[in-house]
């Protein structure tokens, strides 16, 4: 991806985070921060007969990490269980410089050089790390 | 002034956050280096040339602290591994054996985790409780607001000299009359106050004192915790070992060193111990007078430049210390140090580890900007400059 392509992306989503809103009780909520700064989400997830029919997350984080939640979450809406898990290692692999399969990424893609800037890794992976849970929680409620 | 001392801005960097930890001058690596290179032998063994060498210069520190601090006695200073250290030992080995059910302890809002959360658990095993002192508009600790607070139960007040976030000093020495005439012990946490202002602990009449050498251009791990003698004799050691007994037989028959080496338990942090008094000697050279009124002049010219922005909010405008909190208005704050990175501008961003602070300034993240005196107006040049485009900033920000 070009560097002007990224940076939009990125912007767009950081000053117009989709579903940045708080969500009803019936949503599964996990809280998702890193250890090493400041960022701090709350991530709800709607899930019904195993397709995810909702995201939606609150919270204060940088550029990066609200970047990252929006477009997760755009990715994330209408998929199966296994389909989201099948995102969820692809993203984490080119994060981590690892062979990932770029078709399926879509906006994502605008952190595919983030391992650049080593600092920011965590910040891409926050809200992945969040969903992560709260797909863990579903499970284990079903 | 004195930027040549340091090795450390010969880099193109410019540092502030030295609330975090400060810079190390030649003198006190040196000093370090010397001991590592020169005469590295323990402590307390002194059986040959250099194991002597080695008590003097390790006594010859607590000598020096022992001035600085202008406490009475040498057996007062106690080294430890930092602040943290220190304020765990004040609250485990002498508060915790004393408070009683009901009592109340009273610390404020703004106090940086390591004097929060040792009280937190003395709290919960003790049954004893947590006042917090109403902060006032500007968030400073009052006289009054503490009158208020102290009632017959109160034991004990713990607050920071100078605050870590809103950078005010607290009016230590009329919070001890205050608090004495009410028998009540005064623990201050001296981190951030003891580095910027000449700190006379006979003057302000504080129960104990905790400080970091790292914050005043010491070395990382070493620190200091300061008690009145007849108040240091009850303190129970928290660690037990090497060094601190006198003889031991069996478990019912262990003889206690007496102060200070009956703190200091196992072999000390000697480099740290000798470079903390390069450290302090090396300030008072400069004299604590002049660190503080240089601080006071280089903060008033940065508040009254970045006043100048219309997008940065300041927290605390009007303290005295060289801690500025800002918030450059819809930009949250790691973004604007992470921008500040590119420019090797080094600031801190987030809650600076007092976590309950944001429910009395209703921000939870700020920049925090905090000089010493080899930060220039130059620095604070580059800051504002970097600070005024808001454009550039998101431009540059990811
Ligand atoms: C006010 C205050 N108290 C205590 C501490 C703890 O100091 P240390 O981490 O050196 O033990 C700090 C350090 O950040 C501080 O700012």
């Amino acid at each position: 991806m070009d560097p002007e392509t990224r940076r939009a992306i990125i912007m767009e989503n950081y000053l117009n985070p989709y579903n940045r809103e708080p969500a009803p009780a019936n949503y599964i909520k996990v809280n998702t921060n890193n250890e090493s700064c400041i960022d701090n989400l709350d991530i709800y997830l709607l899930i019904e007969d195993d397709i995810i029919k909702d995201v939606k997350f609150t919270g204060e984080a940088c550029a990066i990490s609200t970047s990252a939640t929006s477009i997760m979450i755009k990715l994330l809406l209408g998929k199966t269980i296994s389909e989201a898990q099948n995102l969820l290692t692809n993203y984490r692999n080119m994060i981590n410089e690892l062979p990932y399969d770029a078709e399926i990424l879509e906006e994502a893609l605008c952190f595919d050089e983030i391992y650049k800037q080593q600092n920011r890794k965590n910040c891409a992976l926050l809200p992945w790390k969040g969903i992560e849970k709260a797909l863990a929680k579903y499970q284990e409620n079903k | 002034m004195h930027t040549e001392d340091f090795p450390m801005l010969k880099q193109d960097i410019i540092y502030l956050d030295n609330g975090a930890t400060t810079l190390k001058p030649y003198a006190v690596i040196d000093a370090i280096t010397d001991y590592y290179e020169n005469y590295s032998a323990n402590a307390h063994r002194g059986d040959y040339d250099i194991s002597l060498k080695v008590d003097l210069a390790y006594e010859n520190t607590r000598d020096i602290v022992k001035e600085f601090l202008n406490a009475r006695y040498l057996e007062e200073i106690i080294f430890t591994s930092g602040a943290t250290q220190s304020l765990n030992m004040i609250a485990n080995g002498f508060f915790a054996p004393l408070l009683e059910s009901g009592d109340e302890i009273i610390i404020s809002k703004s106090e940086h985790a390591s004097n929060v959360i040792p009280w937190f658990e003395i709290a919960t095993a003790k049954n004893v409780h947590i006042k917090y002192v109403d902060l006032d508009d500007n968030h400073y600790v009052t006289i009054n607001n503490l009158k208020k607070a102290i009632t017959p139960n109160t034991k004990v007040i713990a607050l920071a000299g100078i605050t870590n976030v809103i950078g005010d000093e607290r009016p230590i020495k009329e919070i001890c009359k205050l608090a004495h005439e009410h028998n009540i012990f005064v623990v201050v946490d001296g981190a951030q106050s003891v580095p910027h202002l000449k700190t006379d602990v006979q003057d302000l009449d504080c129960d104990f004192l905790a400080f970091s050498a790292h914050k005043l251009c010491g070395p990382t791990g070493v620190g200091v915790l300061y008690g009145k003698i007849e108040l240091l004799e009850h303190l129970i050691p928290q660690n037990y070992g090497g060094g601190m007994n006198e003889t031991f037989d069996n478990e019912s028959e262990v003889y206690l060193k007496s102060l200070p080496t009956r703190l200091e338990a196992g072999t000390p942090n000697i480099a740290g111990v000798i470079g903390l008094g390069a450290a302090i000697n090396y300030l008072n050279q400069i004299g604590m007078e002049n660190i503080t009124s240089y601080e006071r002049e280089l903060r008033r010219y940065l508040i009254n430049e970045l006043m100048q922005i219309p997008h940065i909010d300041i927290i605390n405008p009007e303290s005295d210390s060289g801690i500025v909190a800002f918030n450059v208005d819809g930009i949250f704050a790691q973004d604007i140090a992470v921008y500040l990175n590119k420019y090797h501008v080094c600031i801190r961003a987030g809650n600076h580890c007092a976590k309950i602070l944001k429910s009395e300034v209703g921000v939870t993240n700020t920049c925090r900007v905090s000089l010493y005196f080899y930060n220039t107006k130059r620095d604070v040049d580059k800051l504002v400059e970097l600070l005024k485009d808001k454009n550039k900033i998101i431009e540059e920000m990811i």
